[in-house]
């Protein structure tokens, strides 16, 4: 197992600089430097004050050398700082990162506590009504873009009927509670952009689970066990159950770049200052550093979630030779 | 066939007809302004009501239409392009090469995809052409990983070892024999991949980033939407039905495909 470990990390090394390299290509490709924007400001700025704003971010080297010097100072955490307002721009993502990581969980949590008992009731209902009607919730599910579904739980929920606050994740008087208020602010704040956040997942993880289980159910080690007298209780949830519910692990390591994709939006659409948001006003102002440092960021988170699924895969399922699989 | 399936392409149809008869259907100019009948509500005049600029609604959904699908449709070409070449690619050659290329899959998958697409167009300025260039060079792994699974195992076949036995180019072999052959499970991840690539424009036009106003996208329409909350439902309705709907039979007919083909 540690040794698996210790492989799986030397290949992630070589995927994070894969991802550097992207990440600084993609920056450089595009026209139109970060002087631009410095200079726009000021009309007057000469050619020689856009050459030493070119001097000061090193931009005026030639580009394999700007990417090793980037690099270099990426190894060390320091991704240098913000245009907008000189701030280290690791500080500016640390800050972000939790309150996104807190959605995206709790939303995880709720697609696998709803999305699973969807998928394995579907599938030991196969054909059935309720298995159809499902089916039909899926597809719907799959369909309903966010930020439509955002916008109309804002309009009713909290707009029409005002239940519910639609804008930040706090309320100006939260400063003033106490503690156990402070909870319920915040919850109460974070109930629609998790909602909306779990709803696109839970119809991709509660097909995976019924397609997972049907073919679980079919194998032969469930005739035996049907066979050999189990009641069908132990048969689906001790011995299907398990089986069925490995690949999704898989899939919920790979839907990690979906749900940290999908926070731009439904971050810019009810204020939320996470990551999305800040990602989001970045590229709006152009803010290089920051775009480059939430770029690898999210590709990192990525990476980790990868290999925290594929990690408990093999934790859970003795029958994967780890050595193989690389 | 299939119900579903059935209802996916009868939706498909629907909005491509209506994206070629567009000048037809549309009963107005999508961008004439009306400041006497600004965000008036769907009435026999105007059945989907008119915006804050007094343009008809119905009439810019319609031209809305033709750029969602055009988008949707280049955009997954691309996709598909870039994804069958290196796919089969990998798939044929084996060894370095499709280490080389899976790894580069491996490294693209990694990307919050729409963190990616963003930053590009934005960098970029947001055209119609650049935004379906980047939701294709984007969108293209899926495609890629299937092609090449078909063909590791479609390259051992007795057909193709006739075939070079023959003395056919790799080229042929590859263009005329392996890629029609595996090409059943990219076709469902290509006709899924459609409703992606919609959904993705028009949240990129409704952040601002995608379709840029005056020209009429689904996404931008919800984006005005959004502007006039409360005071025009109609505006925040009909593009995001639109919008579901669309996906919706891209999915559904995605689905009858899989189940055609791979049964």
């Amino acid at each position: 197992m540690g040794k698996y470990i210790l492989k799986r990390i030397i290949g992630l090394a070589v995927l994070l600089l894969g991802i550097t390299i992207i990440t600084f290509i993609v920056i450089h490709i595009a026209p139109g430097k970060p002087t631009d924007l410095e200079a726009q400001f000021n009309p007057k700025v000469s050619m020689e004050a856009r050459e030493r704003i070119a001097h000061l971010y090193g931009l005026d080297k030639p580009l394999h050398v700007q990417y090793i010097e980037w690099l270099k100072r990426f190894a060390r955490f320091d991704f240098g700082v913000s245009f907008m307002d000189s701030r280290p721009v690791g500080q500016k993502i640390l800050e972000r990162i939790p309150i996104t990581l807190t959605i995206e969980l709790v939303s995880i949590i709720l697609i696998l506590l709803i999305g699973i008992p969807i998928g394995v009731t579907s599938a030991v209902k196969e054909g059935s009504f309720y298995d159809r009607f499902m089916t039909v919730f899926v597809f719907i599910g799959f369909a309903v873009p966010t930020f439509w579904l955002s916008l109309i739980l804002m309009d009713f929920v909290g707009v029409r009927w005002g239940l519910l606050p639609i804008s930040g994740i706090k309320s100006l008087e939260f400063e003033k509670f106490g503690n156990f208020d402070k909870f319920i602010d915040l919850s109460k704040h974070l109930v629609l952009p998790v909602l909306v956040s779990a709803f696109g997942g839970l119809a991709g993880i509660s097909r995976y689970m019924r397609s997972s289980m049907l073919h679980v159910l079919k194998q032969d080690y469930i005739r035996t066990a049907r066979a050999k007298g189990l009641a069908e209780k132990d048969v689906l949830y001790k011995h299907a159950l398990k089986n069925a519910f490995l690949p999704v692990v898989t899939i919920l390591g790979l839907s990690v770049p979906g749900l940290i994709g999908g926070s731009v939006i439904f971050e810019s659409i009810f204020s939320i200052p996470g990551m999305g948001r800040l990602f989001y006003e970045s590229v709006m102002a152009r803010d290089y550093p920051v775009i480059m440092g939430v770029l690898v960021v999210g590709a990192v988170l990525t990476l980790l979630g990868n290999l925290l699924a594929d990690i408990s895969y093999a934790a859970v399922d003795p029958r994967i030779k780890l050595e193989d699989n690389l | 066939m299939n119900k579903l399936t059935l209802f996916g392409i009868g939706i498909v149809g629907f909005f491509i007809i209506i994206a070629v008869f567009a000048p037809m259907i549309a009963p107005y100019n999508p961008g004439q302004i009306d400041i006497e009948n600004i965000l008036t509500s769907p009435s026999g005049s105007h059945i989907f009501g008119t915006d804050s600029l007094g343009r008809d609604l119905f009439s810019r959904m319609v031209y809305g239409t033709r750029i969602s699908l055009m988008v949707g449709f280049i955009a997954v070409g691309i996709a598909a392009i870039i994804g069958i070449a290196l796919g089969a690619i990998a798939g044929y050659y084996g060894k370095w090469t499709d280490a080389v290329i899976m790894r580069f899959i491996d490294i693209m998958l990694c990307f919050p995809t729409f963190f990616l697409i963003l930053a590009v167009v934005a960098l970029l300025e947001p055209s119609i052409i650049n935004i379906m260039i980047i939701i294709g060079a984007t969108s293209w792994m899926g495609i890629a990983r299937l092609i090449r699974a078909e063909i590791l195992s479609l390259k051992e076949r007795d057909f193709i070892y006739a075939e070079r036995a023959i003395g056919a180019s790799d080229l042929r072999i590859i263009t005329r024999h392996l890629i029609p052959n595996a090409m059943a499970p990219a076709l469902v991840s290509i006709t899924l991949g459609i409703a992606g690539a919609i959904l993705v424009e028009s949240s990129l036009s409704f952040l601002g980033i995608g379709v840029q106003p005056p020209t009429p996208s689904w996404g931008n329409i919800l984006s005005e939407g959004k502007a006039v909350m409360g005071a025009g439902w109609w505006m925040m309705l009909f593009p995001g039905l639109a919008i579901f709907i669309t996906v919706l039979g891209y999915n559904l007919l995605g689905e009858g495909i899989r189940e055609k083909l791979l049964r």
